[in-house]
């Protein structure tokens, strides 16, 4: 009776003393193995409890138990232990100058690839092309921060809190400030704000930017995705002038022929607004599904902006009108290049990037 | 909202094509999302009984019917479909119809068999499925009518057209019909009346009112109830079933619908409540106590507080939250005698509030938080009894006058000044104070002349008018925008465009890395929970309050995690060789008392050469990409300085600097950080921030004289310890060189027993030249000297 306690004891003992021994995983791994395995000493000590009255199987049982647990919990000790010093030996094994690397002439960059030259992501050959396009019509391009207060991404567009329109944008929020106060832009109309309070009138630039929303994405929406938006304050703007900004730019865009269209709309910071369509560039007005045989497709909303938006950023809107506009990018991106779906934006497959 | 053209019919002739009407829509803004055509194409199909069914003689999977058309028949028709049988009554289309889609029916043979016409399925006609859907012929119910009656006239379709409308927020009078009718009119030049004249029972005060307290009036400004008596209890007239329908609602019963219809024609949400379920038999309207519950019409139990106007029974028990839903309480039933109506009008803010705390959407809700007609109640009290009279039964129905509990001011019409200079101005358009008066006076604006343009009354069903700008929109809506003469701003004339130096050099370093073959990637902004332990970066990033999933709940302080999700979705396509690079926002919680989080933008740059390449060559690439961009960016002296950084193999990691600005870092991501990704090779990373990079010193762009005289080169191998870094061996000596110093290179490294544990060989190549002279053999010598005595204050030895 004693001597399965005695045994169980003197097992232990050399347990330990063996795992401690093992100079490398290996040996560990190995040692582990004749220490606690199926076939191992301790094992075998079970096989002999049935010979035992029930209360010596009791106490001899709780004593291998003992042991066993005690070898488990060393052995894992131990194990991570000589895991960290073989990752710390590997890592000091490979240490390198890279000075070596930098100090030398700098040889071809993938020097181990076959390859000839990358590509610029879909979406930044876009806006690219868009800034382009607008700087070519006398526009500077404008950033702001991704994310944004409450006051700059909807209360002086002119949507107080409660106001309804908020609706229109499902926002993410983030964990700063008072609940509600920080967010992540729901469009690049912050930027304008920005803009104007900043009193360097007139204003001619366009504001690309990367904006969010809080939908589940499908094959037309991103919950991350791009936008640009553009902003005119000068003194004797017109509505005439915004339609033929929209329309100067839709045929430097996308190409002779093509032409735009407003019809009246709403935004809560413009006023009079309008949704802007132009013609499909897939079928060029001729009517495809792309366009569901209209020959026009929708590309994004307009407006003078709205007077209560000059008050809040202190320009008087009996001197100064302007307008805006603002579309997205990928959704353009994905309607020139016939992409069925946007998510394929995100994955990064290289045979998508390389296509562009 | 869904729009029949027969109802917008009863206010105004319409007298137009569909496409047209189409057309006018979307230049009112009142957007058409889809249009519906009910019951065409069914001119020429009548009811036919099915006499006889044979096989086909030469064909498995059709089979021939003999029908009577109306004329006794038998008429052969071969049919494919097998779920009818002798006797049934089923839609014809004989030779000659069209149907839905410009389907034409001619004599046809099939299999040597000719057959008479087609036998049809509802979703040939374009109807509605029977219940169960089931796959054949539409069977219609036996006895429906004679053989050879019409269809549509059997089953009681009128042909209709349904538009679907997208009402923008600003727009609440053009949630029904009298709006959108009234907006169509005014574009035709036609003139809109009321369909209805006060023809229904007369308000008889032996009826009585239900007594109603408003303690809120500020939430409620007005409440209006009116006791309704023997209400008919069957289901609603077709007419009335199928205008609901096609509007989009359900028939239920009389006293329902016609509540549903007097809000979609008029655009007053109301409430029936059975007067007889209705504790104290009277209404109190009253703000939430905290902690009071009200199971809504939807059955979900609603937390009610002091913001939000509850609709209470006579003892106080709620029954409804105001304008936005009802409590199952009260509600009309089959068994309902006596109707309590509700006519009322919340205040638009406060709906907001509440339907947005609650999470609770309604066809009420929608109409009140946007503004509802606050004059409109009576009329629509006065709608919904001679609606109801008029039905079946409805001949016993009695009503009581309106009690119009008024707490607290409505708001009144409002008053705007329009200037005619204004409206031309801000529109780009020359329109004279006639032309301007023709627009607005057909919506309902009323119009005084007054110097300069007008004094404008705003008609009660457009308070969201209350601006001078408002008027100008509605100008511009009515005048057509495709009018308006397109432009370019003349503006103050000045204006020049461009980029600015952190967007050029932003395309300068995509120009140079694509340049290099690396594609451009984009990865998502969002980090799972994590991915910062994964990825062994430092622990804190910004939270987002409300992810739509919890593995985007964390702004990403770091591009790496990204572009390694997107070398592993590579991997797993077998795409390999792999080279990618992004320049994106990344974030850190915001520095002490600010609360916008402090944002950056980096470049980043990730490769993964294919498996079997030397264990260097993804460290090389990535420090080789650094060398090329600190070249094309003229950055003034660029130094590698070996240093950990979290997520980079302690090894092989270095901070970059442009003289004495860090601005990023290369290396070889952490051996354990890619497998942890998925990645079994070994990943090169380069990361730069491009705000740092902007403070960075550069190279002038002044031209530096080239000389015209020979060069001399001369190699010079040094032997010295692993602990001083080659570029501080290459400074070193490049400073004992001097002006006369043109180049001097790193071209090979040697290890190796003969040379000791600790110890390498260093070759440089250096090139001498002078701007006015060739060198002569002494001063190379010496200049050598110098190089290697520089060398020798390091402990370096020249190797022999």
């Amino acid at each position: 009776m004693t001597d399965i306690t005695t045994t169980a004891k003197e097992l232990l003992e050399a347990g330990r003393a063996r795992l401690a021994a093992a100079a490398d995983l290996d040996r560990f791994v190995e040692a582990e193995r004749e220490i606690l395995g199926k076939k191992s000493a301790l094992a075998a000590l079970n096989s002999r409890l049935r010979d035992l009255t029930p209360e010596g199987r009791r106490v001899a049982g709780e004593a291998i138990k003992a042991a066993r647990d005690a070898l488990a919990e060393e052995a894992a000790r131990l194990r991570s232990d000589l895991t960290e010093r073989h990752r710390r030996d590997r890592l000091a094994a490979e240490r390198m100058d890279l000075t070596e690397l930098s100090s030398a002439p700098p040889g071809p960059v993938l020097d181990w690839s076959g390859r000839g030259t990358g590509h610029l992501h879909l979406v930044t050959s876009t806006r690219d092309e868009l800034e382009d396009t607008f700087v070519a019509m006398g526009f500077t391009v404008a950033e702001g921060p991704e994310a944004e207060t409450d006051r700059y991404n909807f209360e002086a567009l002119n949507m107080p809190p409660d106001h309804p329109a908020r609706g229109m944008w499902d926002t993410l929020y983030l964990h700063l400030g008072d609940p509600g106060q920080v967010l992540l832009r729901t469009h690049t109309s912050p930027v304008q704000v920005r803009l104007m309070e900043s009193g360097q009138l007139p204003i001619y630039a366009v504001m690309p930017g990367r904006c969010y929303r809080r939908d589940t994405p499908d094959a037309r929406h991103l919950p991350v995705f791009h936008q640009i938006e553009g902003l005119v304050v000068d003194r004797a703007i017109t509505f005439g002038d915004l339609a033929g900004v929209i329309e100067a730019f839709t045929t430097a865009f996308f190409g002779p022929g093509m032409h735009s269209r407003l019809r009246p709309s709403f935004f809560p910071f413009t006023e009079p607004s309008a949704e802007f369509e132009v013609t499909c560039p897939i079928c060029a007005g001729a009517g495809c599904r792309t366009c569901s045989n209209s020959g026009w497709i929708e590309l994004g909303g307009c407006g003078m902006v709205d007077p209560n938006v000059f008050e809040a950023v202190g320009i008087d809107p009996e001197e100064y009108s302007g307008f805006a506009f603002g579309f997205g990018i990928d959704r353009l991106a994905q309607v020139r290049s016939s992409l069925s779906d946007m998510r394929a934006l995100l994955d990064n497959d290289v045979r998508f990037l390389s296509q562009f | 909202m869904r729009a029949p053209l027969s109802w917008l019919r009863d206010y105004a002739p319409l007298d137009a094509t569909v496409e047209r009407l189409i057309e006018i829509l979307s230049e009112l803004g009142l957007v058409v999302e889809g249009v519906e055509h009910v019951g065409q194409g069914l001119a020429d199909v009548v009811v036919a009984r099915v006499l006889d069914i044979r096989p086909h003689p030469d064909a498995d999977r059709i089979r021939l019917v003999d029908v009577d058309p109306g004329d006794g028949g038998p008429l052969q028709i071969v049919c494919g479909a097998w779920n009818f049988a002798v006797g049934d009554l089923v839609p014809l289309a004989p030779v000659g119809a069209v149907l839905p889609g410009d389907f034409a029916i001619a004599k046809r043979k099939m299999r040597g068999q000719v057959s008479h016409g087609m036998l049809c399925s509802a979703v040939e006609l374009e109807l509605p499925e029977p219940d169960g859907g089931a796959d054949g012929l539409m069977i219609l119910p036996p006895g429906l009518a004679p053989p050879g009656t019409p269809l549509a006239e059997a089953l009681g379709i009128e042909a209709d057209v349904v538009f679907d409308l997208d009402i923008t927020p600003n727009r609440p009078d053009a949630l029904c019909m009298a709006g959108v009718a009234r907006d169509l009119a005014a574009a035709l030049g036609e003139a809109w009346h009321w369909p209805f004249g006060p023809d229904g029972p007369p308000a008889e005060p032996a009826v009585g009112t239900a007594p109603i307290v408003v303690q809120s009036g500020d939430l409620c400004p007005r409440f209006t109830g009116t006791v309704i008596e023997g209400v008919p209890d069957g289901p609603s007239p077709d007419w009335l079933a199928r205008r609901l329908t096609l509007a989009g609602m359900r028939p239920i019963s009389a006293a329902v619908d016609v509540s549903n219809y007097v809000m979609l024609d008029l655009g007053q949400p109301n409430h029936a409540y059975d007067l007889d379920r209705l504790g104290g038999g009277g209404i109190l309207v009253r703000r939430g106590h905290v902690g009071e519950v009200l199971t809504t019409l939807d059955d979900v139990e609603r937390r009610l507080g002091p913001d939000d106007c509850v609709i209470c029974d006579g003892d106080g028990a709620p029954v409804g939250v105001g304008g936005i839903m009802g409590g199952a309480s009260a509600e009309v039933g089959p068994t309902t005698g006596r109707i309590l109506l509700e006519c009322a009008w919340f205040e638009p803010t406060a709906i907001a509030r509440t339907g947005n705390r609650l999470g609770l959407y309604s066809e009420a809700r929608t109409r009140f938080e946007r503004g509802v007609d606050p004059e409109i109640a009576s009329r629509a009290a006065e709608r919904f009894c001679a609606l109801l009279g008029s039905l079946p039964g409805g001949d016993r129905l009695r009503r009581g006058p309106l009690n119009d509990i008024r707490e607290h001011a409505l708001p009144s019409a409002h008053r705007i000044t329009l200037r005619t200079d204004r409206v031309n101005a801000l529109l780009g358009v020359r329109l004279d104070d006639e032309v301007i008066g023709g627009l607005l006076g057909p919506l309902g604006f009323e119009l005084t002349a007054v110097a300069g343009g007008f004094e404008v009354v705003v008609p009660t069903w457009r308070l969201e008018v209350d601006r001078e700008i408002d008027l100008v929109e509605e100008v511009a809506r009515m005048w057509g925008y495709h009018r308006i003469e397109r432009t370019v701003p003349a503006g103050s004339g000045r204006r020049t465009g461009g980029l600015d130096a952190r967007q050029r050099e932003r395309r300068h370093i995509r120009r140079v890395l694509t340049g290099a073959g690396l594609d451009e990637a984009w990865t998502t902004t969002f980090l799972g929970p994590g991915d910062l332990e994964r990825a062994s970066l430092e622990p804190g990033a910004v939270q987002v309050e409300n992810p739509l999933d919890r593995s985007e709940s964390l702004l990403r302080p770091s591009l790496l995690p990204g572009l390694l999700k997107a070398l592993r979705f590579n991997v797993d396509r077998q795409l390999e060789d792999l080279a990618l690079f992004e320049i994106g926002r990344v974030f850190a919680p915001p520095g002490e008392g600010r609360i916008l989080p402090d944002e950056s933008e980096h470049l980043a740059v990730a490769v993964l050469p294919p498996p079997g390449s030397t264990p260097t060559a993804a460290v090389r690439s990535a420090v080789r990409a650094w060398q090329w961009l600190a070249t094309a960016l003229r950055l003034e002296e660029p130094a590698l300085e070996a240093s950990p950084v979290p997520g980079l193999h302690p090894g092989r990691s270095a901070r970059l600097r442009a003289g004495a600005t860090v601005v990023g870092e290369v290396g070889e991501v952490d051996p354990s950080v890619g497998p942890a990704y998925g990645l079994s090779g070994r990943v090169g990373w380069l990361r730069i921030s491009l705000d740092d990079l902007a403070a960075a010193a550069r190279r002038p762009g002044r031209a530096v004289e080239v000389s015209r005289y020979p060069a001399a080169d001369f190699d010079l191998a040094f032997v010295t310890t692993d602990d001083i870094p080659a570029a501080r061996l290459l400074d070193t000596v490049r400073a004992a060189g001097g002006d006369l110093l043109e180049d001097l290179t790193l071209f090979d490294v040697y290890r190796g027993e003969r040379l000791g544990e600790g110890r390498r060989s260093v070759a440089l190549r250096a090139r001498f030249r002078a701007l006015d002279r060739t060198l002569s053999d002494s001063e190379l010598s010496s200049l050598r000297d110098r190089l290697i005595g520089a060398a020798a204050g390091l402990g370096a030895e020249l190797r022999a």
